[in-house]
């Protein structure tokens, strides 16, 4: 559950902003990183941008995301 | 890419021909230990290198007094228990939260700040945040502990369980498991507390530590250069994560931590009491203290003993050693919390790695 999901912000107000990875939008917060803008990647984890991450990496990240969502829709579904 | 792989393999290979003696590196990442598994890395390493899943995965360190807490607030009437998903089916003493759930005063959220709009649409129950996770996790909920002292939230409070990674590394090395030869760090965590806060392992103990990420190429490479520095005898504090993970890591998320939380000692599943190693809300933020509101007493409770998860995290045996691995335990009726969790080192074994058993 330390995993954090790389997004992209596509709205932004105050600390409060929209993202979106792979297509999939809700909500998260800056507070943590003062400095993230519109339209930059980040790594989200329990509803807050931990980090600045580049295209790269979010892309393998997802990459590995939807692996483990893979793992975890099998029938040993394991995690809520 | 292959390349990459195939070069850091041949120098893992030949590191350990060097050495010629059995390595053990343990992972301290549930993540890691699903991507070791779902890569199959553990099929291309030397017969004489030994990974380990390490204490990473947060519900399957949290003990079971913890546990057993929660489980007794989600028979109040007067309390709703917001936790995160991965919480929801860890067994208690005769039932666990997802039975409880039944009842509906267990609501599953996905961020701390889902967990204030409970209590804020809620007035009339406390609402209680069950607040597991690492150093990645705590300064969310660092954040709304502020955002409820602010706005004056006083039915909602938080029962912090969460764990510090470094104290528990320590606490490994300095009694429960010193044969680990190096540790390959985790990447989310070292986000927020930066890949330096490992240099106390290297000084300390003179192991290697390594912050790798997610992909495969990233932990054969930090495999690859623990290899490399064992069998020069001088242990380093590396990032091959160097994309995402500085030195001093997320400031803003340290400052607000601290702000919020003290360490203190705490239970540990397998690892007993470590010093300094769970964060609990100080006293700026008292009120907020889900232990304090309800007067309890942080106390272990007995865990089950035929259930192996203790030794498991200590990386002293196995999943497939515990006589209930895969027999009473399985992912769908899981006895033990590494089983529950699609982190825990029970379930990746369960799902990946029970063609290939090696007893010890
Ligand atoms: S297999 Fe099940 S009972 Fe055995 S250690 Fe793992 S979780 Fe515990």
């Amino acid at each position: 559950m330390c995993l954090a999901i790389p997004a992209r912000i596509v709205e932004l107000e105050g600390d409060r902003a929209v993202v979106d990875a792979m297509g999939n939008c809700w909500k998260a917060k800056t507070t943590l990183l003062p400095e993230a803008k519109l339209g930059d990647l980040v790594l989200i984890h329990a509803g807050f941008a931990l980090s600045l991450v580049d295209e790269e990496e979010a892309k393998k990240t997802w990459q590995l995301i939807a692996e483990i969502s893979e793992f975890d829709d099998t029938p040993n579904k394991v995690s809520g | 890419m292959l390349d990459r792989i195939n070069k850091a393999q041949k120098l893992i290979n030949s590191a350990c021909e060097a050495l010629g003696r059995r390595i053990d590196i343990m992972e301290v990442c549930g993540t890691h230990t699903v991507s070791i598994f779902r890569n199959g890395i553990r099929s291309i390493l030397p017969e004489s290198l030994k990974l380990l899943s390490g204490p990473g995965c947060p519900v399957c360190v949290t003990d079971q007094g913890y546990i057993d807490t929660v489980l007794n607030l989600a028979d109040r009437n007067d309390c709703i228990i917001a936790t995160y998903g991965d919480m929801i089916r860890v067994p208690g003493k005769d039932h666990s939260l997802e039975t409880k759930q039944a009842k509906a005063n267990v609501k599953v959220v996905l961020s701390s700040e889902d967990a204030l709009q409970l209590a804020k649409d809620n007035p009339e129950h406390t609402v209680v945040f069950v607040a597991v996770g690492f150093e990645t996790t705590a300064p969310a909920t660092a954040v709304v502990v502020r955002e409820a002292a602010a706005e004056s939230i006083d039915n909602f409070c938080v029962l912090s369980g969460h764990k510090l990674v470094v104290p528990a590394m320590r606490a490994l090395l300095s009694g429960k498991n010193d044969n680990i030869d190096a540790f390959l760090c985790p990447g989310h965590v070292s986000v927020i507390i930066g890949y330096g806060a490992f240099a106390e392992i290297v000084e300390d103990f003179n192991r290697p530590c390594v912050v790798a990420g997610f992909e495969a190429v990233q932990i054969v490479d930090g495999l690859a250069e623990i290899c490399r520095q064992l069998s020069t005898g001088k242990a380093e504090l590396t990032s091959v994560y160097s994309a995402v993970v500085s030195e001093k890591g997320n400031i803003a998320a340290q400052q607000i931590v601290d702000e919020c939380f003290e360490p203190v000692d705490g239970y540990w599943r397998g690892l007993g009491k470590i010093e300094r190693s769970t964060l609990r809300l100080n006293d700026k933020y008292g009120q907020f203290d889900a232990f304090k509101r309800f007067d309890i007493s942080e106390t272990p409770s007995e865990e089950r003993k035929d259930c192996r998860c203790g030794e498991v995290l200590c990386g002293l045996i196995d999943p497939p050693v515990c006589g209930l691995f895969g027999q009473t335990c399985t992912p769908q009726e899981p006895v033990g919390p590494c089983m529950v969790s699609s982190e825990g080192a029970c379930a990746a074994w369960f799902k990946y790695g029970r063609e290939k058993i090696h007893k010890r």
